[in-house]
């Protein structure tokens, strides 16, 4: 519903030149740097004549390891987005002291916090942990790909299209100015009459699509096609927490979705649910959205928690302490977190029993956590720890989570609450354990797996100086925050009155340029490693001594993972082979039935991106006209018969046999 | 397409509902009319008033909601205890877990919040 005094045409709806930030000097400069980087990258593309196999190889891709790699890839340059916007989040504080009004007019400060929350939620912490589920869980049950290969490609895109919009609300209009759950009655029309709640609606409608459908396919994955003998209780320990994580995302993104649809029926159609007049209630909407929100904090953490399961056994070489007790924490966590929502609206007036009640849930949800702590501490102790890169990673989660998770229990004591709610305190707090639990997570698991993803470790060297950057950095950046908090300074402030905070805020503004560093010399870090792939190349296909069944393959693993499937006997799988001495097949090879690459994916999250573009300007038109074909080239689609191929048995064979000499040649060179 | 990974399956399309039970005609029948049954009920208590009162009205046609649910999920998901070797039934029981604490959750805290906010006009405007 086009409001009456907004210029609005049929052709274009609401996009006209007035609606790219032409007067913002800024955004302008950005959009520059942002271009020229794009039009190199493209034309290099072109030049080495690339498009093809990226077409060919990646983007149609079904194999669920590329699938992998992709999202982390996505959730790469997401990140280093997100992590701009963090920058000039810092460099505004740091100086808007003393009249100073710093570099940022508030409509652009605000777009600046709610692009980072939303940016670093849904498109690097989501798809970094979705790539790493992707990429590690089917080769760890012995499986050749996921349930569904082709929604497997689907959902990456669909996800890659909410970042899509996401980055065009940089050019074209604006982003919502809300904070990062867009509460009503702000997001609301009469607050917020721009583009940029439709783009942030629509951004995570089309990302949730891809969540969801990633969510049931993983799920499904993990339950049928475990290899013969890996019965629930014999699952590697990450496996068990993707599972735990996928059913969450099933249980819980329906509701964002919904509450999503209620607050774009009122910003479209007129409806009431959340406005303050005529019956609607903005309350209902943080209720539910963080009936969302609060699974979706367990949907990032345990995945890494199992991540660093993986690491602390494999690193100690020690199977894992208390492997039953680590499943029954997951499991429990799982549940619990769907009765803590309300501890993110204390001080919304529930009154004392209500609050009372999701506190102490709130405080018992950290025992099992506690528990999985004193798991990996007793998998440590008496082991001969290396302490490669991703050990170091691992300890530094366990340093720095365990102060996040203590912050949390103090926030779930309701009184105190009510002192320390949206104060910087919560903002120390909620990073602490994001970064210190799910980015340090995410970068042990990247070290961890890159040599089963390429076929060589990442160079150490630039990996340390990484490390040593981030760690320090990220307690630089956000000490000041926590003490500021308990004296009150609440967050999103764009300026400030109080000159005695400013030596804080430089502070902190110098532990991000510290994490700065510390994301720089991981890039150094990975080109590197890229150039001098050769040194550090791992032909054994077990570069860290593993103890689950991704280590049994080839690095790279071949397309399709495991040339027969593996029997499971115990627990850590590979090295019980391995202590058996299990022989590897050398022969009688058969054909291996694979899923088709197919370009349907794309095609459809492209005219999605159309779609949710088309319904953020209001051109109908085109809305209508790109809906109508998603739904016949998702038809079109289901004519395709021709989804699947056999390797050829002497295909398998061969390079079967390659590995037989790759594996001879590194005995020889160590016998 | 899960038939991908494991050879046994090869190119049967249908080898993979194995483990669900045939269903005939029959039960289809008797599931839908079933189903239409309990719509009718609910349109004739709402359109003809028939037990006087809006609120029982209401509770009613949720109960009968609640048995078309079950109707659908035997008739025509052919969903019992032991297919899937018992994870729909997991699944199943995990789903009422979660509806009901989101739905009494909601109800608890929305009272709540309700009851303790200052008295509201219905429209905004009308505040002095």
């Amino acid at each position: 519903m086009p409001t009456p005094d907004q210029h609005w045409s049929f052709l274009l709806g609401r996009l006209s030149l007035d609606s790219l930030p032409l007067h913002e000097p800024i955004i302008v400069a950005t959009f520059a740097g942002v271009a020229l980087g794009g039009i190199a990258l493209l034309g290099a593309l072109t030049y080495f004549r690339l498009w093809g196999y990226l077409w060919k190889e990646w983007f149609t891709s079904v194999d669920h390891k590329k699938i992998g790699i992709m999202y982390m890839v996505l959730g790469l340059v997401m990140f280093l987005r997100g992590f701009a916007d963090a920058l000039m989040m810092r460099m505004q504080q740091a100086i808007a002291f003393n009249g100073n009004e710093g570099i940022f007019p508030a409509h652009h400060y605000d777009q600046v916090f709610t692009a980072h929350g939303v940016i670093m939620i849904f498109f690097v912490a989501m798809p970094f942990v979705t790539g790493l589920m992707n990429f590690v869980v089917p080769l760890q049950i012995g499986a050749r790909d996921v349930s569904f290969p082709f929604l497997n490609n689907f959902s990456f895109w669909m996800t890659a299209s909410g970042a899509a919009l996401i980055m065009a609300s940089l050019f074209i209009g604006e982003f919502a100015q809300t904070g990062w759950l867009s509460y009503p009655p702000l997001s609301g029309l009469a607050y917020s009459p721009g583009v940029g709640v439709d783009y942030y609606i629509w951004a995570l409608q089309i990302a949730g699509v891809g969540t969801t459908l990633s969510g049931i396919n993983l799920l499904a994955t993990i339950i049928k096609m475990r290899a013969p003998g890996m019965t629930m209780m014999r699952m590697p320990v990450f496996t068990w927490t993707a599972l735990c994580t996928n059913v969450l995302i099933i249980a819980s993104f329906p509701v964002l979705t919904a509450v999503l649809a209620l607050l774009s029926l009122d910003r479209y159609v007129g409806t009431n649910f959340f406005t303050n007049d005529f019956g609607g209630s903005p309350m209902m909407y943080v209720n539910l959205i963080w009936i969302w929100g609060h699974p979706e904090v367990y949907i990032l953490i345990l995945p890494i928690f199992g991540v660093f399961s993986e690491i602390t056994a494999t690193f100690s070489g020690k199977p894992l302490f208390g492997y039953t007790s680590m499943v029954y924490a997951t499991v429990a966590i799982t549940i619990l977190s769907y009765i803590v929502w309300l501890h993110h609206f204390f001080t919304m007036g529930s009154g004392a029993s209500v609050n009372s009640f999701f506190g102490i849930t709130t405080m018992v949800i950290s025992i099992p956590t506690g528990a999985k702590m004193f798991n990996w501490l007793f998998t440590i102790y008496r082991g001969r720890v290396r302490f490669e890169l991703p050990m170091l990673w691992t300890v530094a989660f366990m340093l720095t989570f365990v102060i996040g998770g203590m912050t949390g229990v103090m926030l779930a004591v309701p009184p105190a609450d009510f002192v320390l709610h949206n104060s910087l305190f919560l903002i120390a707090h909620f990073h602490n354990v994001i970064i210190g639990g799910v980015v340090f997570g995410t970068f042990a698991a990247i070290n961890y797996w890159w040599p089963k993803a390429f076929g060589f470790k990442l160079d150490p060297f630039w990996g340390k100086v990484s490390f040593w950057c981030w760690v320090p950095g990220f307690w630089l950046a956000f000490t000041p925050l926590y003490i500021m908090g308990l004296m009150g300074v609440t967050r999103r402030m764009r300026v400030f009155d109080d000159p005695s905070l400013q030596p804080y805020f430089i502070v902190a503004a110098c532990g991000a340029l510290l994490i700065a560093a510390g994301i720089g010399a991981m890039l150094l870090q990975y080109a590197t490693s890229i150039l001098k792939r050769d040194q550090l190349r791992d032909e054994t296909g077990d570069p860290w001594g593993g103890r689950t069944l991704e280590w049994s393959t080839s690095s790279p693993p071949p397309a399709y993972n495991f040339a027969f499937t593996p029997i499971v006997h115990d627990l850590d799988t590979w090295t019980d082979m391995k202590a058996k001495g299990v022989a590897r097949p050398v022969d009688g090879f058969r054909p291996i039935h694979m899923p088709k690459y197919t370009g349907a994916g794309v095609i459809l999250a492209g005219i999605s991106t159309v779609f949710g573009f088309a319904m953020i300007w209001h051109i109908w038109w085109l809305a209508i006209a790109s809906f109508a074909a998603i739904l016949l080239t998702a038809i079109a689609h289901t004519f395709n018969y021709d989804r699947s191929y056999h390797i050829p048995a002497e295909t398998v064979a061969r390079i079967e046999e390659e590995r037989t000499r790759q594996l001879a040649a590194v005995e020889g060179a160590s016998a | 397409m899960s038939s991908v990974h494991s050879d046994s399956h090869g190119h049967g399309h249908d080898a993979h509902h194995a483990d669900v039970p045939h269903f005939s005609v029959k039960d289809y029948a008797t599931g839908f009319v079933l189903a239409v049954i309990l719509t009718v009920i609910p349109f004739y208590l709402v359109m003809t008033d028939a037990l006087g009162d809006k609120s029982l009205t209401t509770l009613v046609i949720a109960g009968f909601a609640g048995v078309q649910v079950i109707v659908h999920m035997i008739y025509f998901l052919h969903m019992n205890a032991k297919s899937e070797g018992g994870w729909n039934l997991l699944a199943l029981v995990f789903t009422c877990i979660l509806v009901f604490i989101v739905l009494s959750g909601v109800t608890w805290v929305m009272y709540h919040l309700n009851h303790n906010m200052m008295p509201m006009p219905h429209n905004m405007n009308e505040l002095p």
